[in-house]
């Protein structure tokens, strides 16, 4: 028997409507999340945080709070020295700080106590004594050449990471552009805020290995992390995740707490569990960078992209986390909706003394496509053209190259854009709708999965085991993590496919490092893709056993042999089949039933240092239209309408695909008019709480019409692509668009608060231009960039015209 | 800190706790009765994902304290479905995907439980307003208020024709 992985016809259970198979566990209260656990002897853990933005620690005293009846233990940094970090090049921070703070709410001390009162009067009992040290919280104030440096000792500008490539020659491509037009954009930062409260229980048995539970969307990396920090072999360690209430990238970092709760569980043998506070998640942040732009762009007279320049500039906060991979993708995926012949990208982190961004929905791609598509729309006006028209005009071509060496293989944008473009009725509103009320529109691109892991390595991005018991039960075992996505259910629903079965027959086994194969985690929208084509390999090395045993039995070759509807069966002849079961039977007695799939990336980095951001082994298109109706005279926009469509190559379950989209737009809505991380002078956030972090309730959610796009792709699985993040990235930049039809103003910043677009309207009644955004970006010299030659097949080798 | 023995009447059942008398109905359902299906996102009244019902009516756990509700007929996820037989709610929750992570499930399901006993038939916007107090941050909203509407419509015509109608689609959507 043969199982084709890209087959798209007569699906048994892929592409149906279903609930989860975890749908039920997660809706009465059976799921246990990681504060729902807990343990005999169990101890509370808490986190003393910085009260300054910066400061050297002269010393912690803890001896009044180990005194303090209740108390088991109080660690400080000392008792975790080593420093650790997500990226092999970003090893820079401790899960308590050792001799020096770099942001408000940064853990110094941990205790673990009998109760969390105890625990709470503890930390008021530990003394540190501070010296503080001058607070940096703006890009242009780390770039302060006499300004104190955060990371080491002295002055300097406080550069974390500096990128600037060049694909083709971007000069003569401005050189032969009929308008050149440039502009500044700013993005503000915001958090994931995800509604679980991150937590970590851990235990240390009787057999000295270490148990950790958390809730972290990545297994894999904190145990990797914990092995380094805590001195331990990774074999006498492990992580599981249990189902996670959230994560949006906020649990893909190693969080302090995480360790600080092994260690405490090390020092005491006893359980230890740290839930953060809701203030504390605002702290513990890893969320969207704050970033500045500068694009600038040539066109032809008919609207044709000749070269692109673009720079961006990142607000990265105390420490490294992903930054490096969050500066490369601000530039990396420009070039995956449009066919840019001569690319020039600079980047450049710096550190600031705020809690540490990271990667958020999107990943680093929201900013800069924000600004791109804004900045589109600008040359649109310019050059007398239909936004829709000029994006058209510059679609890139599936199967093609881009000139950053980015392999682009399905790509449904032009159905996106004509499917969302008709059904919002887009052009009879544009400019036609009364004053107040607006549209708009843009498109984007994601990737289903990075490239490349996190750190080098050259094994398997993901595995998936099977095994199936002589009854005929299925036990899948996979590393990934369901965050809520329903990557459980997907992966059910995939071998369930290929085994004939239901996914609800299945058991799932995930994310337990002690149980489950590796995989690196939900992030980069990897796991359809990747989980589910190793879980593709899997069973179909399963069914293979399994058709060897029931040809046997049934007389025929095993190529004729197909699995539907819990029968195994000669293909053209029904009545000669066995059930599951006794196929099961057959084939256990030649031997035992256990298979592993793995997925590799195929090879795509380009020549050039940093190449490993931005490839993916597929890339899934986004366009939206928005609708928006404001009030002049308060400020307020209101998000009426979405039209997204979203090509999702297949969708394994369109439960599941539209409830990512519909997330995605969303929290896209809340970032293009509410959210944002904001400190005040001395580096004390402005709002740690779900009140003052205006985030949308039900009231300021719009009305979501999905429209899923499906062109399998050729590698993905059943030809999925991923739909957790892209759906996110057009609806930003659409919503700034919408204002600016309905009111006139230009918005080339978000949030669109209405304090910011008062003013601008304001500005414009003076007579000065009704401007939301910044007036230029920090400036930064990035010197010669690295010359890359674009590949073979490029746009860069269409003449200029 | 003083302690008292409390009776509480949760999902139909008398249950007794020495609870600390500062510590809030949250707490005790978590902690003390081991009901970990109410959650918290934030223990200050501000995502409503600690919601219950006290008497009916929808109440933050994380604001009430456990000896202001002794005597009070308490309903937690928990206790929404009897066993084996699922309140349409879940059905039409879990049908149309309206929990993702679940994390804000049990406290928006006991809101529109108390929104559709209160109200069998409410219009999108009636559910709207009453659960606007209850956060979600992975679905966007739509497939839950889809699932509660449809959830009335099941639980209407199980009223009009003493069955259960089937049916999987989202709402009006
Ligand atoms: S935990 Fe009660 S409202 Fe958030
Ligand atoms: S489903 Fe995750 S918060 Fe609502």
């Amino acid at each position: 028997m043969t199982v084709d992985p890209s087959r798209t016809d007569d699906l048994a259970v892929v592409g149906t409507r279903r609930p989860k198979i975890d749908a039920m566990a997660r809706l009465t209260g059976e799921a246990r999340y990681a504060d729902d656990l807990s343990m005999p002897g169990m101890l509370v853990g808490r986190q003393l945080r910085s009260i300054h933005a910066h400061a050297r620690i002269r010393s912690v005293d803890t001896s009044r709070a180990e005194a303090l009846p209740g108390v088991v233990a109080v660690i400080t940094g000392r008792d975790v020295p080593i420093a650790y970090g997500v990226l092999p090049v970003s090893q820079d921070e401790n899960a308590l700080a050792v001799d020096r703070v770099r942001y408000v709410g940064e853990p110094v001390a941990a205790v673990a106590a009998v109760d969390e009162e105890t625990a709470e009067q503890a930390l008021r009992l530990v003394s540190v004594d501070y010296e503080p040290l001058p607070a940096v919280l703006s890009i242009e104030d780390a770039l302060d050449p006499s300004g104190v440096l955060i990371h080491g000792e002295g002055q300097g500008a406080n550069v974390h990471k500096a990128v600037a490539l060049e694909f083709g020659d971007v000069d003569a491509g401005f050189a032969a552009a009929d308008l050149v037009r440039e502009d500044v954009f700013s993005f503000a930062g915001n958090t994931h805020a995800p509604l679980e409260q991150p937590a970590t229980l851990a235990a240390l048995g009787g057999d000295g290995r270490l148990t950790v539970w958390s809730a972290t969307q990545a297994p894999h990396y904190l145990h990797r992390a914990l092995a380094r920090v805590l001195e331990l072999p990774s074999s006498r360690i492990r992580v599981v995740a249990p189902p996670v209430g959230g994560g949006f990238g906020a649990k893909t970092d190693i969080l302090p707490h995480e360790v600080a709760a092994a260690k405490l569980a090390m020092v005491t043998g006893r359980p230890v569990k740290i839930t953060l506070t809701r203030e504390e998640v605002f702290h513990s942040h890893r969320g969207r960078h704050p970033v500045q732009m500068w694009v600038r762009t040539g066109f032809t007279s008919d609207g044709r992209i000749t070269a692109m320049h673009f720079r961006s500039l990142l607000d990265g906060g105390a420490y490294g986390s992903f930054g490096v991979a969050s500066t490369y993708y601000t530039g990396a995926l420009q070039t995956t909706t449009y066919r840019i012949p001569a690319y020039r990208f600079e980047g450049l982190r710096v550190f600031t003394t705020k809690p540490p961004c990271g990667p958020k929905r999107g990943h680093g791609t929201p900013q800069p496509r924000f600004a791109v598509e804004r900045h589109l729309d600008r040359a649109a006006e310019e050059l007398g053209l239909d936004p829709v028209e000029l994006r058209l005009r510059n679609a890139v071509e599936p199967f093609s190259r881009t000139v950053n060496h980015l392999r682009i293989t399905s790509c449904g944008m032009r159905a996106c854009i004509e499917e969302v473009v008709s059904a919002s009725g887009y052009h009879g509103k544009k400019g036609h709708l009364p004053r107040g009320r607006g549209v708009g529109f843009a498109v984007s691109a994601y990737l289903s999965g990075a490239g490349l892991p996190i750190y080098w390595n050259d094994m398997p991005q993901s595995e998936v085991h099977i095994k199936v018991d002589r009854g005929g039960g299925v036990t899948v075992f996979s590393g990934a993590t369901d965050i809520g996505q329903g990557s459980t259910s997907t992966l059910a629903t995939i071998v369930a496919e290929i085994l004939g079965l239901q996914p609800e027959d299945l058991a799932m086994v995930t994310a337990d490092t002690d149980l489950t194969p590796v995989d690196l985690g939900s992030y980069s929208s990897r796991v359809t893709f990747m989980a589910g084509n190793a879980a593709i390999d899997a069973a179909s090395k399963l069914a293979r056993l399994v058709a060897e045993g029931a040809a046997q039995r049934l007389g025929v070759p095993p190529e004729e042999l197909v699995f539907r509807g819990g029968q195994v069966a000669v293909r053209g002849d029904p009545r000669k089949s066995l059930s599951w079961a006794q196929a099961v039977r057959a084939a256990s007695a030649r031997g035992a039933l256990m298979t592993s799939g793995v997925y590799w990336a195929p090879e795509m980095a380009g020549p050039y240092r940093g190449s490993g951001v931005g490839i993916s082994p597929a890339y899934s298109y986004s366009a939206a239209v928005v609708e928006v109706a404001t009030d002049p005279e308060t400020g307020e926009v209101s998000v009426e309408e979405v039209w997204i469509a979203h090509d999702i190559g297949r969708a394994i379950n369109p439960v599941l695909v539209q409830g990512q989209v519909e997330g995605s737009v969303y929290m896209a809505v809340g970032e293009a008019l509410m959210e944002e991380q904001s400190f005040r002078r001395q580096g004390v956030h402005r709002g740690p709480s779900l009140l003052d972090y205006k985030l949308p309730t039900t009231l300021e959610t719009p009305k979501i019409h999905t429209i899923l796009i499906e062109e399998p792709d050729p590698e993905g699985p059943f030809g999925a692509k991923e739909a957790g993040q892209g759906p996110l990235l057009p609806v930003i930049p659409a919503v700034a668009a919408a204002v600016e039809d309905a009111l006139g103003v230009v918005v080339h910043e978000v949030p669109i608060t209405p304090d910011r677009l008062l003013r601008a309207l304001r500005a414009g009644h003076r007579g000065k231009a009704p401007v939301i955004g910044p007036a230029s970006v920090p400036s930064f010299e990035f010197g010669e960039p690295e010359r890359v030659q674009p590949p073979v097949g490029s746009p860069a080798e269409v003449a200029v015209p | 800190m003083s302690r008292r023995l409390l009776v509480l009447r949760v999902n139909g059942l008398a249950r007794e706790a020495a609870v600390d008398e500062h510590h809030t109905l949250l707490e005790v359902l978590r902690e003390d009765l081991h009901l970990t299906g109410t959650k918290h996102g934030c223990e200050l009244g501000e995502c409503g994902a600690c919601t219950v019902l006290v008497d009916g009516e929808p109440w933050l756990a994380c604001l009430t304290l456990a000896v202001d509700v002794e005597g009070c007929e308490i309903t937690t996820v928990e206790g929404l479905a009897a066993p084996g037989r699922p309140d349409p709610l879940q059905s039409a929750f879990a049908e149309l995907g309206a929990a993702q992570c679940g994390y804000c499930s049990p406290g928006m399901l006991v809101s529109a439980r108390a929104l559709l006993d209160a109200n069998p038939s409410p219009t999108r916007d009636e559910v709207r307003h009453a659960l606007a107090g209850n956060l979600c941050r992975c679905t966007g909203y739509e497939a839950i208020l889809d699932a509660v509407l449809l959830a009335a419509d099941r639980d209407g015509s199980a009223r009009a024709a003493a069955h259960v109608a089937g049916g999987g689609d989202r709402g009006d959507r």
